[in-house]
Formats: structure tokens, C-alpha cells, sequence
């Protein structure tokens, strides 16, 4: 084991196969959750986000199974990711994730792999492209809430230097903590918004669907980029 | 009742290949990315009008395809707006030098499209004006009133001042001004058909929803007056006030079913309308009742009025030739 992360503590690099993992475990999770996350938006929007996504990470599934994927970069290979989505997803998810992950990839340079600090300043990237698509601020009753707790938490781990597995434990249970606190709020952004205080009680299905992006990513990515568990899909 | 075939996400290409099998003369379905065109492109060099929309609305948008409306329609799934990759391609497709106009309905998902779709063309030569289209005088802040039927007579006014020649900001500035100048209402008497959960709550007899929006987004649940036609009377005073219309303004009034109110129904309710206006000593200069814009097979109407001006008049008036307007 380590043959490759000779750095202490968080400086254990992140390999474009790690990401490429996290984002299947990622269209994984949404394809199985799809009818939680149309039954969230029945309650307070117009009942197609599980449906909508689904169709998305699907896409994005295949592009990531496809051993033409272009994956010799971190910054290609979010790129396609976000092409696809744009491609496949309607409604406001289509923009918002896709702007997600093209921002996120404009921070990553062409090299295969990136560092805790990196990862976090791509998801920061994501996050400030989010909100500046959506015009949409902390405490508005969407994605936000659980994207900037959790890159906060990530950022404020990784500066502690803290390990990549504990940084990301923590990033995914503040995004946790801020979906859950969408249930609080009305809703001051989207369709939901058209409830005002009607819209209290029910979780955003927008911040669940980004919460899985944190979920997944401590489960996958804490995991060393050498140990190999699934055999090479290039046979 | 609708729910069939159609639910919010479904697919909507079946349905679309239906209308263009329907209007094959005017209309043609392009395919993946998804838009649907004129039958025949337009020889002369011309402004193209594109609008983008969630489906579930029809006629609108497809319906209004055609010369002197627009030249693109893109679709989206069942209450979903399209992809900006959609929108790319219709631009791409309709658009040249002379740029093109989009018509956008207030929605989050059909502005971040729109947005989208410009990063997307990018440093491409084609220039876009995007015209938002926000008249649902049920919202009170009009910077997050959304669009309703609005996009029907913008759609007609950017098209006619197109095919007359004019340059993009004069196209879309006369676009806009339609828009600043029309109120919308919607008014259900039933619920509204969604997705897996099938019907949200019904809504009992004696109950209407006052102030809906097109995707199912709720009003204010009201008990039915004792006289119906009390409904209408103050459904054209929240019109006529939030216009701070005067007496003698030309105005068209444009009412829509939202899919599911009989037409005797929809006559019964202009002629109440219509009353209730000219007894305020207003003017109904033109006017439209049918089926324009609609929330799948919704009972109750969309009520559309529109402060007229002699050159708005006079491109309404210009002939059209899509599947739903035509003169």
C-alpha cells in the first residue's frame, strides 16, 4: 500500500479512475433512487426530478462504461460527464448539474489525478457555478443547501489536515444535515417557490439528489486509488 | 380524462409525430436534439423566432410553428423544459446572421436553458435577444410572475414584425413590449393530472383554484361563488386593475381551456368576460377563445388581456400560417 501517496496526512491523491468510479457509484445511487426523488418533488414541484435524472445518470452511465471515455484527465472527464447531462436532462437539473460539473472542470488541469485541495477547489467551483446559474443563495430550499455545507466542511477538513476519509465523511454528513434542513424552509427558489410556507415540511429534491453526490464520494473515494476492486473494464 | 400516456417526464415524441403526421405541410420534426421547423424553410433572410417549452401545454408550442410565428419550437418532456442542447440546435438550424429571438416563459428550468444554450453558441455569429415572458398576475412580485399566455402573443408579435423585415432589437423590443403589456389568470375547476401520483386531491364541486400555474403549481383553493358568473366578473377585475387600464384602450382578450373544460363551458365563461369588460367601458378590439396554452387535461381557463397599441394591432393582424393561428 503506498506506493503512491508518499505525503502525510490529506495529500493522498484523488486518479481520474477514482472519480470515474465515484460518478458511476453516483448514476448509480439516482437510478435507484429515481422514485423517492419524484415522490419528493410531487409534494412541492412538478413531480419529474427522479424521472429526469434518471434519464441523465443513465446516460451518464454508459458514457462512463464506454472504454472510449475520455479518461486521462480529471478536467476531460467531468467535462463529458457535464456534456451529457446537459444533453439528456431537461428542467433546471439539466443546467444546474451540467454547470456543476463544466465548472468543475475548468479547475482541474489535464492531469490524471488531483489532489484532497484540489478536489475541493473543483467542488467549490461547482458549487459558486450552481449558484450563479440559479441565482440561488444558502437557505433558498435547493441544491445549495447541501452543496455549500458540504464544501465547506470539506475545505475547513482539509485545511485541518485531517485524512481524505474523515474530510469526506464530514462533507457528506453536512450535506446531509443541509438536505435535511430544506424540510425546514419555504422554498424561495423554482416551482416550489409558488407554495411560499406550504412548501415547509417537505425536503427538496434538488438538495437530496446533490446530497448523493457526497454520500457517494465518501464511500468510493476514501477508498486508495491502487486497490483495485472490480477487475479493469479494458480487458 | 388525460394520464394515459402522458404523465410529468414522459416521453412526448409520439405525440409530436402525431401533429406533424397531422400538419404535414407545415410542420417538420427534427431528431435528436430534439426541435420541430417549418415544413419549408423561408427563402428571405429573417429574424428567427424560437421558443423552448416543457410539453403538456399544447398547442403550445409546436402549434405555433409556422410563417408569421415562429420558426422553432423545442419541446421538452411532459412539464419538463427542453435541453439547451435542443435550443442550440434549433438556433443553429433556423437562425443566421440576422440573429434570433427567444420566447421564454418565467420558469427557473426554461431560463437556465435559455442562459445555457447562449454559453453554448458562444462566440457563434448569431446573435439572440431572449424576451421573458412573465404575465400571471396571480404572483404578485412581477420579477417571479410566470409566463402564461403571454407567450402565445408575444410569439405572434415577434414573428409578424420578423417576416416584415425588421431588425432583432426592433423584433424583440416589440416582443417585449407585448409582454409588458399583458396580464394573465388562471382559474381551475378541477385538479390537475400528475405523474405517478396519478390526480393530486381531487377538488370538490363546490371549489375552485384561483391563481394556478401550467405545471400543476397550486392557487388558492376558493369556494365556488353561488353565482358562477361572479368567478369570471372578478377574474376580469384582477386583469383589468393589475393593467390600470382605462376606458377607450384598444384590448384583445384571449381565453384558453386548460385542456379540460368543455367548449360550451369556454364560451359561457367569454361571454361573461367579455360582459363583464364592456360594462367597464373597455374595448375588446380582438379577441380568441379556444385552446392555446393548457396544463394537460386541466378543468378551467386561462384568462389573457392585452393593452393594444396601433402597430401591436397591426401586427397581430398579419397574416399567420401555423396549425393552431391562421389568417
Amino acid at each position: 500500500m503506498g506506493q503512491q501517496n508518499g505525503q502525510a496526512g490529506n495529500g493522498q491523491a484523488i486518479s481520474v479512475e477514482q472519480i470515474r468510479r465515484w460518478l458511476l457509484a453516483y448514476a448509480h445511487r439516482i437510478i435507484e433512487q429515481e422514485e423517492y426523488l419524484t415522490a419528493l418533488d410531487a409534494d412541492i414541484g412538478d413531480a419529474d426530478h427522479g424521472t429526469n435524472m434518471r434519464r441523465g445518470l443513465e446516460k451518464v452511465k454508459e458514457r462512463l462504461e464506454d472504454p472510449d471515455c475520455p479518461c486521462n484527465s480529471v478536467g476531460s472527464l467531468l467535462r463529458s460527464v457535464a456534456m451529457t447531462l446537459i444533453s439528456a436532462v431537461g428542467g433546471a437539473a439539466g443546467p444546474l448539474y451540467g454547470t456543476f460539473f463544466l465548472r468543475a472542470a475548468t479547475s482541474c488541469n489535464n492531469s490524471p489525478a488531483i489532489t484532497p485541495a484540489q478536489f475541493a477547489a473543483m467542488l467549490r467551483q461547482g458549487l459558486e457555478g450552481v449558484k450563479q446559474r440559479g441565482k440561488a443563495h444558502l437557505d433558498d430550499k435547493t441544491m445549495v443547501d447541501s452543496i455549500q455545507p458540504a464544501v465547506e466542511a470539506l475545505e475547513a477538513a482539509i485545511g485541518q489536515h485531517k485524512d481524505l476519509r474523515q474530510a469526506l465523511h464530514e462533507a457528506a454528513e453536512a450535506a446531509r444535515r443541509g438536505m435535511e434542513h430544506t424540510a425546514e424552509i419555504p422554498a424561495r427558489k423554482g416551482r416550489a417557490s409558488y407554495l411560499g410556507p406550504r412548501s415547509i415540511g417537505h425536503q427538496d429534491p434538488g438538495a437530496t439528489s446533490a446530497y448523493y453526490l457526497f454520500e457517494t464520494a465518501a464511500q468510493v473515494l476514501a477508498t486508495p486509488a491502487h486497490r483495485r476492486e472490480s477487475p479493469s473494464r479494458h480487458r | 380524462m388525460s394520464g394515459v400516456a402522458l404523465a410529468p417526464g414522459r416521453s412526448i415524441t409520439a405525440s409530436l409525430e402525431g401533429m406533424v403526421l397531422a400538419y404535414p405541410d407545415l410542420l417538420q420534426f427534427h431528431r435528436d436534439p430534439d426541435y420541430v421547423a417549418w415544413a419549408v424553410p423561408p427563402t428571405e433572410e429573417k429574424v428567427a423566432v424560437i421558443s423552448g417549452s416543457g410539453s403538456g401545454h399544447e398547442p403550445l408550442p409546436v402549434g405555433y410553428v409556422g410563417p408569421g410565428m415562429l420558426d422553432a419550437a423545442c419541446p421538452g418532456r411532459v412539464f419538463t423544459s427542453p435541453s439547451p442542447v435542443q435550443l442550440v440546435a434549433a438556433t443553429r438550424a433556423v437562425a443566421q446572421e440576422a440573429g434570433a429571438v427567444y420566447v421564454v416563459k418565467n420558469y427557473a428550468g426554461g431560463v437556465m436553458t435559455a442562459e445555457m444554450a447562449l454559453d453554448l453558441l458562444g462566440d457563434e455569429a448569431i446573435p439572440v435577444r431572449t424576451v421573458l415572458v412573465n404575465d400571471d398576475v396571480a404572483i404578485p412580485d412581477p420579477a417571479r410572475r410566470r409566463g402564461l399566455g403571454a407567450a402565445v402573443l408575444a410569439s405572434k408579435i415577434a414573428g409578424a414584425a420578423a417576416q416584415a423585415g425588421l431588425p432583432l432589437d426592433q423584433v424583440a423590443d416589440l416582443a417585449e413590449r407585448m409582454v409588458q403589456n399583458t396580464r394573465s389568470l388562471g382559474v381551475a375547476t378541477d385538479a390537475c393530472t400528475l405523474a405517478r401520483a396519478g390526480i393530486r386531491e381531487p377538488l370538490p364541486p363546490d371549489q375552485v383554484e384561483w391563481g394556478v400555474g401550467i405545471h400543476g403549481e397550486p392557487g388558492q383553493v376558493r369556494p365556488l361563488p353561488k353565482d358562477p358568473v361572479l368567478l369570471l366578473e372578478e377574474m376580469a377585475e384582477a386583469l383589468r386593475a393589475d393593467l390600470e387600464l382605462r376606458p377607450g384602450e384598444p384590448l384583445l382578450l384571449m381565453l384558453s381551456s386548460l385542456g379540460g373544460t368543455p367548449q360550451a363551458e369556454l364560451y359561457w365563461a367569454f361571454r361573461h368576460l367579455h360582459r363583464t369588460l364592456q360594462a367597464m367601458g373597455l374595448s375588446i378590439a380582438r379577441h380568441l377563445v379556444g385552446t392555446f396554452i393548457t396544463c394537460l387535461g386541466r378543468g378551467g381557463w386561462i384568462a389573457t388581456l392585452a393593452r393594444m397599441d396601433g402597430q401591436l394591432l397591426e401586427l397581430w393582424d398579419a397574416p399567420v400560417h401555423t396549425p393552431v393561428l391562421h389568417w
